[in-house]
C-alpha cells in the first residue's frame, strides 16, 4: 500500500496528494510520469509525476476528475492509500537530461488546467540550474487556475491568461504567446503540457515562429511498461509508444488530430460510469448502459 | 480396438462456454486418468521424454498413476516441472511429448497433457509441496519478471537455499499467465495464484509494482541491494502492427491490450477497466494469442472471424484451441490477408478490406510463403479488429542495462549453456532472449538459467 501522507484540493475538481512511494522517489525525473491503482477493482491510471522528494521518499501527484475512477481518486484523503504505485515511467524530459545544450537559453512553458502541475517540477528544475525560464498559465476562468504562487517561486516570470479575461491576459495562451513574442521577448524552446487541443494550437503558433516546442502526450494506457500498445501515435507519420518512447515529443511532428480521435474512444464509457457514480441511488436510467428506461 | 483412442476428456459444452469465462476442459477424474495411464507402453526408450522441453519422466509418472499413487506421481514430474498445472493445460502437447508417442503410430497417442494436469491439479487440492531440501546459503539473486521463466528460475534456486526475490512491473504476480492468457484457459485463482503461493510458502520474495530499468537498474540491484546474480525473463515486449492504413483507427487492438483489459484488469467482470464489446469482431493472426482474443471477443458477445494469411496447416496455435475455437462458432478466413482498417466519419472500425492469398515456395521457415491473389480483394464488415501479430522485446531493460548485448532482433545474447548474458552475474531466458515463443519453452530457459547461477555462484565461491 502507497498511504497520501498531504492531500490538498487545488480547485474543485483537482486534488493535489503527496505519496510514500520510496522506489519511484528514488529514481524519478521530471518529465517521467506513474501508475496508480486505487483498489482491486480500480483502474491503472497514468499520471505524470507533479514533484519529489527523495528524502522523505515521497511523489506528488495531480489528479483531476475526467471519469469514474479519477472521481473516486479525488475524494482521497490524508491517510488513505493507493493499493498500487508503480513507476517511474517513461524517459525524463530531454531539457532535464542535457542541461548543458540548454544553458544560457531562455525556455518558455505553456500549461494548461492539469497539466500545470508536471510542469512546475520541470521549471523549477530549470530555473534552480540558473536557466531563465518563463511561465504562461491558462484556464478558462480565475477560479480553476492552479499553482499560481509556486509557479511564482519557481519561475522569471508568470504571465497568466483566461479565457473570460477574469484575471491576467484575456485570451487563448496562443494569444498571450504572440502577444510576448510581438513585445520583443525571444525563445530558445517552448515546453507545453496541457489538453491535446490546447497542444496542439500551441504548436501551431510555434511553428509560425520555428520555436522548437516539446509536447507530453498522456494517452490510453493499460500497463505503461510497452507491452500492450493501447498509447501508440504517430509522430512523424511513425507509429509510437507514448509509455517508452514519450511521454514528450516533438509537438510539430504530433498528430493531435489522431490522438485526439483515440483519446475518445472510451468518452462515452468514461462519462457513463461517472454519471453513474455521482448520481448513486438517485440515478434513474438515461445512460444508456444500466437498463433503467425499460 | 479400444486401446487404439484415448478416454475422453469432459468439457463445458460449447453453446454454453461461449457465453462464459470458465474453464473449457474440465479434466480427467481418478478413474478416467487410470484408464488413460493404462494405454501407456512403457517403452524402453520412450520417445515422449525426449519431446518435452524440461524432459520430464513421462512413463514415471504415467506408472504412478497406474498404481493409484497419485502423490508418488506429482514427486516425479516435479523433479523437472515447476508448473506443471499451468503446462498440462497449456503446452502444445501435439508437437511435444504426445507428437512422439508410439500409440500415435496407429492410434491416439497417449493423453499426456491431460494426465499431467489431473497430477497437478490432485498436488493442488491435497496441498503436496515438494520441499526445500537444501540449507539456506544466504545468497540473494534477483529474478526479473514473475512468467513461466521467472518462476521456474525462482523455484529451482529457493529450493536450492538461495535467497530469491522477483521484481514484477504488474500489480500481480504470474506475467503471461496473467495477463495473457484467459481465465477460460487457465484458472487464476485456483492454479496461477496458488502456483504462486506455493512458491512464496517456499520462502521466495515477490516485490510487484518494481519495474527494472526504471525503478531501479540491474547495476542497482548487484551494486547497491547485494544481489549476487540476475535472472531477466522480462518477457516479450511491444505488439508489432501491419503498418497498413487505418491501423490507429478507434476499434482497433493489439491481442495484448485486449487480453490485459480483459485478464488482468478483469473487465470482464464488474472490474472498472472498460473493454470494447464489439458486435462483429476481426481477428489478425494464427497463433494461440490470436485464439484467446478471439475467444474472448466472442465470450464478450461479438461474432468473431480469424483472418490468416496461410492455411490451416500452417495454424501457429495448439490443434485443441483451433477445434474449441472451431466449436465453439469462431469463423475462420483462412489464406486472407487485410489490406486496410476501413473507418466511419467519426473514426471508428466500419470494415476491414483483404485480399485472398494462395501458398507459394516455402520459405526461410520452412513454411509455404502465402502469395496476394490478384483482384480477389473483398470486405468483412466489422466494428472491432485484434491484431495478434506478435511481438518485439521491450527496450526498457537492456537500453537501462551497460554490458548487455543485444541482437538484430533486439533479443538478448546469453550463452547457450549458462544462460548467462555478456554482462558478468546476469543471466536471461524466454521470450526476452528467444522472442515469442511458449511456456515451456521459457519454463525451460528458466531451469537451464537456474543452473548457471549456482554453477557461476559456486565458482566465484571457490
Amino acid at each position: 500500500m502507497y498511504e497520501i501522507l498531504e492531500q490538498r484540493m487545488l480547485n474543485a475538481n483537482i486534488s493535489l496528494m503527496v505519496v510514500k512511494a520510496p522506489r519511484v522517489a528514488a529514481s524519478c525525473l521530471p518529465g517521467q510520469f506513474l501508475i496508480v491503482r486505487k483498489d482491486e477493482e480500480g483502474e491503472r491510471i497514468p499520471l505524470t509525476i507533479c514533484d519529489y522528494d527523495r528524502e522523505k521518499e515521497t511523489v506528488t501527484l495531480c489528479i483531476q476528475a475526467v471519469g469514474a475512477s479519477s472521481e473516486e481518486m479525488i475524494h482521497m484523503k490524508k491517510g488513505d492509500a493507493f493499493l498500487d504505485v508503480v513507476g517511474p515511467l517513461g524517459n525524463a524530459s530531454e531539457l532535464v537530461t542535457d542541461i548543458d545544450a540548454i544553458k544560457g537559453k531562455k525556455i518558455l512553458f505553456v500549461a494548461g488546467g492539469v497539466g500545470t502541475a508536471p510542469v512546475y517540477p520541470q521549471a523549477k528544475y530549470l530555473h534552480e540550474k540558473g536557466i531563465d525560464v518563463d511561465v504562461i498559465i491558462g484556464a478558462k476562468t480565475k477560479d480553476i487556475l492552479i499553482m499560481e504562487d509556486e509557479m511564482r517561486a519557481a519561475a522569471s516570470n508568470v504571465y497568466i491568461a483566461t479565457d473570460d479575461g477574469s484575471y491576467g491576459f484575456k485570451g487563448m495562451v496562443t494569444n498571450l504567446i504572440e502577444d510576448l513574442i510581438a513585445k520583443g521577448n525571444r525563445y530558445d524552446v517552448c515546453v507545453a503540457i496541457g489538453p491535446l487541443i490546447m497542444m496542439k494550437f500551441v504548436c501551431l503558433t510555434t511553428k509560425k515562429y520555428d520555436l522548437k516546442t516539446i509536447v507530453s502526450m498522456n494517452p490510453i494506457m493499460v500497463d505503461g511498461t510497452g507491452m500492450c500498445g493501447a498509447c501508440r501515435l504517430l509522430v512523424n507519420n511513425e507509429v509510437k509508444f507514448a509509455c517508452v518512447d514519450g511521454p514528450e515529443f516533438d509537438g510539430h511532428l504530433v498528430d493531435f488530430d489522431g490522438a485526439m480521435s483515440r483519446q475518445s474512444l472510451y468518452k462515452t464509457e468514461e462519462g457513463r460510469a461517472l454519471l453513474k457514480l455521482r448520481e448513486g441511488d438517485t440515478h434513474h436510467g438515461g445512460c444508456g448502459m444500466c437498463g433503467g428506461e425499460k | 480396438m479400444e486401446d487404439m483412442t484415448r478416454v475422453k476428456v469432459r468439457e463445458q459444452d460449447p453453446k454454453v462456454r461461449a457465453t462464459n469465462f470458465e474453464e473449457v476442459c474440465l479434466g480427467y477424474n481418478e478413474e478416467e486418468a487410470v484408464k488413460e495411464a493404462s494405454r501407456c507402453l512403457e517403452c524402453k526408450n520412450p520417445q515422449c521424454v525426449s519431446g518435452c522441453p524440461v524432459s520430464i519422466n513421462i512413463p514415471g509418472f504415467i506408472k504412478k498413476i497406474k498404481e493409484r499413487d497419485f502423490a508418488g506421481a506429482y514427486d516425479v514430474i516435479s523433479e523437472s516441472s515447476a508448473l506443471p498445472a499451468v503446462c498440462g493445460r497449456v503446452c502444445p502437447q501435439e508437437s511435444q511429448c504426445e507428437g512422439k508417442c508410439i500409440r500415435g503410430i496407429k492410434g491416439e497417442a497417449v493423453a499426456i497433457g491431460k494426465l499431467e494436469r489431473f497430477v497437478a491439479d490432485y498436488a493442488l487440492e491435497h496441498n503436496l509441496v515438494k520441499k526445500v531440501e537444501a540449507p539456506k546459503n544466504g545468497i540473494k539473486v534477483a529474478v526479473v519478471g514473475s512468467g513461466p521463466a521467472g518462476l521456474t528460475c525462482a523455484g529451482d534456486l529457493i529450493r536450492a537455499g538461495f535467497d530469491v526475490t522477483i521484481f514484477e512491473a504488474l500489480h500481480e504476480a504470474g506475467g503471461v499467465l496473467v495477463y495473457g492468457i484467459p481465465e477460460f484457459r487457465l484458472p487464476k485463482e485456483k492454479i496461477v495464484k496458488k502456483e504462486v503461493e506455493k512458491l512464496k510458502a517456499l520462502g521466495v520474495k515477490i516485490e510487484t509494482d518494481v519495474i527494472i530499468g526504471k525503478s531501479v537498474t540491474i547495476d542497482e540491484l548487484m551494486e547497491k541491494e547485494g544481489f549476487s546474480a540476475v535472472f531477466i525473463g522480462s518477457g516479450a515486449g511491444l505488439p508489432k502492427f501491419m503498418g497498413i492504413p487505418g491501423e490507429n483507427a478507434k476499434g482497433v487492438f493489439s491481442a495484448n491490450e485486449y487480453l490485459t483489459r480483459n485478464n488482468l484488469m478483469k473487465a470482464y467482470k464488474d472490474y472498472k477497466t472498460p473493454i470494447m464489446r464489439g458486435k462483429n469482431a476481426v481477428v489478425v493472426g494464427g497463433g494461440n494469442v490470436a485464439m484467446d482474443a478471439a475467444r474472448t471477443a466472442l465470450r464478450l458477445g461479438a461474432k468473431t472471424t480469424i483472418v490468416y494469411r496461410r492455411s490451416e496447416a500452417e495454424l501457429p496455435a495448439r490443434v485443441e484451441e483451433v477445434h474449441h475455437a472451431k466449436e465453439e462458432g469462431i469463423i475462420f478466413n483462412l489464406l486472407t490477408n487485410p489490406t486496410e482498417i476501413l473507418t466511419d466519419e467519426n473514426g471508428f472500425v466500419r470494415g476491414i478490406r483483404c485480399i485472398r492469398m494462395e501458398l507459394g515456395e516455402p520459405d526461410e521457415s520452412g513454411r509455404r510463403s502465402p502469395v496476394e491473389v490478384k483482384g480477389s480483394e473483398f470486405e468483412i464488415e466489422c466494428d472491432m479488429v485484434i491484431m495478434s501479430l506478435g511481438t518485439s522485446p521491450n527496450p526498457l531493460i537492456s537500453s537501462s542495462t551497460p554490458g548487455l548485448t543485444i541482437n538484430k532482433r533486439k533479443c538478448i545474447v546469453i550463452n547457450e549453456e549458462s544462460a548467462m548474458t555478456e554482462k558478468d552475474g546476469v543471466f536471461a531466458g524466454g521470450d526476452a532472449v528467444t522472442g515469442a515463443a511458449t511456456v515451456i519453452l521459457a519454463m525451460g530457459a528458466g531451469k537451464t538459467a537456474a543452473r548457471g547461477i549456482m554453477e557461476y555462484v559456486n565458482k566465484r565461491n571457490q
